[in-house]
């Protein structure tokens, strides 16, 4: 216990400050990606098959290509062959490098979430709105993304929660986050390894478990109840 | 259809702009495909040179081979082991001992929350360290009880749902007949469970074949470690990796399109039996008018 106590006492602000890196590359890749990833959603829903067909694509694609090749792509080939540049400072263009690679994988996800909210949708609503009425736009806008937006909560959140967990995978991108502190951790003192590892694993339940009972509550609350 | 829900049958008019949509929108991603494929060509990438190594023999039986021989390896036995898994902690969760019910709960959620990459690095640290494997298979090792732990219980949330999604009927019709609450689960229960649950599975041996390239990180020489051991060494990163890529994209794709394909089958073998069902009450019902109550309340 007492070996315990001294490794926070040396690594604890480190351990902080490495979750916390985790942390801002789960936020901006989300974002980023909930905005690729409804485009693409956007694109393979629209009548326009060229634009369909992109859209599948890249959903085919990048869904099936595991994150740790994205991730090592962006160091070994975007970084070490094409000198790609997003930052001045070294470790912040790691740190962006990882964020577009985190980007480009999640979005396939949150375009299939969007569009299994999108499916969630009875014909006979988008029939409904058409003879009261009411043309494309304001037809998609009152019945149709609504009751789609509800419908796409709980698999957003999955994928949101898959995202807080790969944040971990950029380690291969070169960026100093949790898991390659938690390797050096271990190595220096295997002899509490267990509580390390249980330490670090407690930081994700933390933040995991709240984000899944949250998108859980959100989707019954706001279920459409058919 | 999703396009159906949210587009009307095109007119005339919508019918031209979607034509010069179609043809602007195609337009631009080849457009964009040129400035890839000159990017390329600038950096040297087209170079022959860069990609000869690829139609010698040596690179597939030295490399490429062995690699996703031992991507295929990690992945096959966590698959296995994962089932063994899931199924022992689903009946776990599905289990009325609330001792039982309570850890078999707590160990899900937690392996489900944590990152496999945690994992599979304290294990082969640990492993490594503690002397408990040889190190020379402490990658291995831990890529698989990683995938294990993790997988395993996503399966055993797929089997509790699978049972929970079944009709109440089938445990009464169990019970009624005398097995136990486990022998109604294991007998009748779970196996239609792992019916209707085939595709959901059929997607998790994709998610486990992917994050075996986690192995990578631990140095478990799979796939995308071979393949960039080739691509260090020949001085062609990108081709090697995007050759490793490819490969994992095919048999991924493959087991995703057999998930679609599997999903729809359950869908429409599900929809027959509802409508056998159908007549079958419909029978019952003529030919016991008396007591139409008996056919009733289960559907």
């Amino acid at each position: 216990m007492d070996a315990y106590l001294s490794l926070w006492e040396t690594y604890g602000g480190q351990m902080l400050s490495t979750f916390w890196t985790n942390m801002q590359l789960t936020f901006w890749a989300a974002i980023a990606a909930f905005a690729l990833g409804t485009l693409l959603a956007v694109m393979r829903i629209s009548p326009v098959p060229s634009l369909r067909w992109v859209g599948t694509a890249y959903v085919n694609i990048f869904r099936n290509t595991p994150l740790t090749i994205i991730l090592t792509f962006g160091v070994l080939v975007l970084f070490g062959v094409f000198q790609v540049s997003l930052a001045s400072d070294f470790n912040l263009n790691f740190f962006r490098i990882a964020i577009v690679g985190l980007t480009i994988y999640h979005a396939a996800f949150f375009c299939e979430a969007i569009r299994s909210g999108v499916n969630t949708v009875p014909l006979g609503q988008a029939e409904a709105a058409r003879a009261i009425g009411l043309s494309f736009l304001p037809a998609a806008k009152i019945v149709i993304l609504p009751q789609a937006f509800r419908g796409s909560i709980a698999p957003i959140g999955n994928v949101l929660i898959a995202l807080i967990k790969n944040s971990t995978v950029a380690t291969a991108g070169s960026v100093a986050e949790i898991s390659g502190l938690m390797k050096t951790m271990i190595e220096f003192r295997p002899d509490v390894g267990i509580l390390v590892f249980l330490t670090v694993a407690v930081f994700f339940v933390i933040v995991v478990i709240p984000v899944g009972l949250l998108t859980t509550w959100a989707s019954k609350k706001l279920a459409v109840s058919r | 259809m999703s396009g159906s829900v949210l587009f009307d049958a095109p007119g005339p008019k919508a019918r031209r702009r979607i034509t010069i949509l179609n043809i602007v929108a195609a337009l631009a991603f080849i457009g964009f495909l040129v400035w890839v494929v000159k990017v390329l060509g600038d950096y040297g990438q087209l170079d022959a040179a860069k990609w000869v190594s690829f139609t010698q023999s040596g690179t597939w039986a030295n490399y490429i081979l062995p690699g996703l021989l031992n991507t295929l390896k990690a992945a096959a036995i966590a698959i296995a082991t994962s089932m063994v898994f899931g199924f022992v902690f689903g009946m776990g969760r599905l289990a009325h001992n609330k001792v039982v019910n309570v850890l078999s709960s707590i160990v899900v959620e937690f392996f489900r929350s944590v990152p496999v990459l945690l994992m599979m690095i304290f294990f082969w640290i640990f492993f490594g360290r503690m002397g408990i494997v040889p190190s020379g298979d402490a990658p291995f090792v831990a890529v698989v009880l990683a995938l294990t732990l993790y997988n395993g219980s996503v399966v055993a949330e797929l089997i509790r749902s699978g049972v929970h999604g079944l009709p109440k009927g089938q445990r009464e019709a169990g019970i009624a007949i005398g097995l136990t609450r486990g022998q109604s689960l294991r007998f009748i229960e779970v196996p239609q469970a792992l019916v209707a649950m085939m595709p959901a599975l059929l997607g998790q041996f994709v998610v486990i074949l992917k994050d075996s390239a986690l192995g990578y990180i631990i140095n478990y020489n799979e796939l995308l470690f071979n393949g960039r051991l080739l691509g260090t060494g020949n001085a062609n990163v990108f081709q090697a990796l995007l050759v490793v890529a490819v490969i994992f994209i095919v048999i991924n794709f493959a087991l995703t399109s057999l998930a679609q394909w599997v999903s729809t089958r359950v869908a429409r073998r599900r929809a027959k039996a509802d409508a056998t069902e159908d007549e079958d009450a419909g029978d019952t019902g003529l030919m016991m008018p008396e007591a139409p109550g008996i056919t009733g309340p289960n559907k």
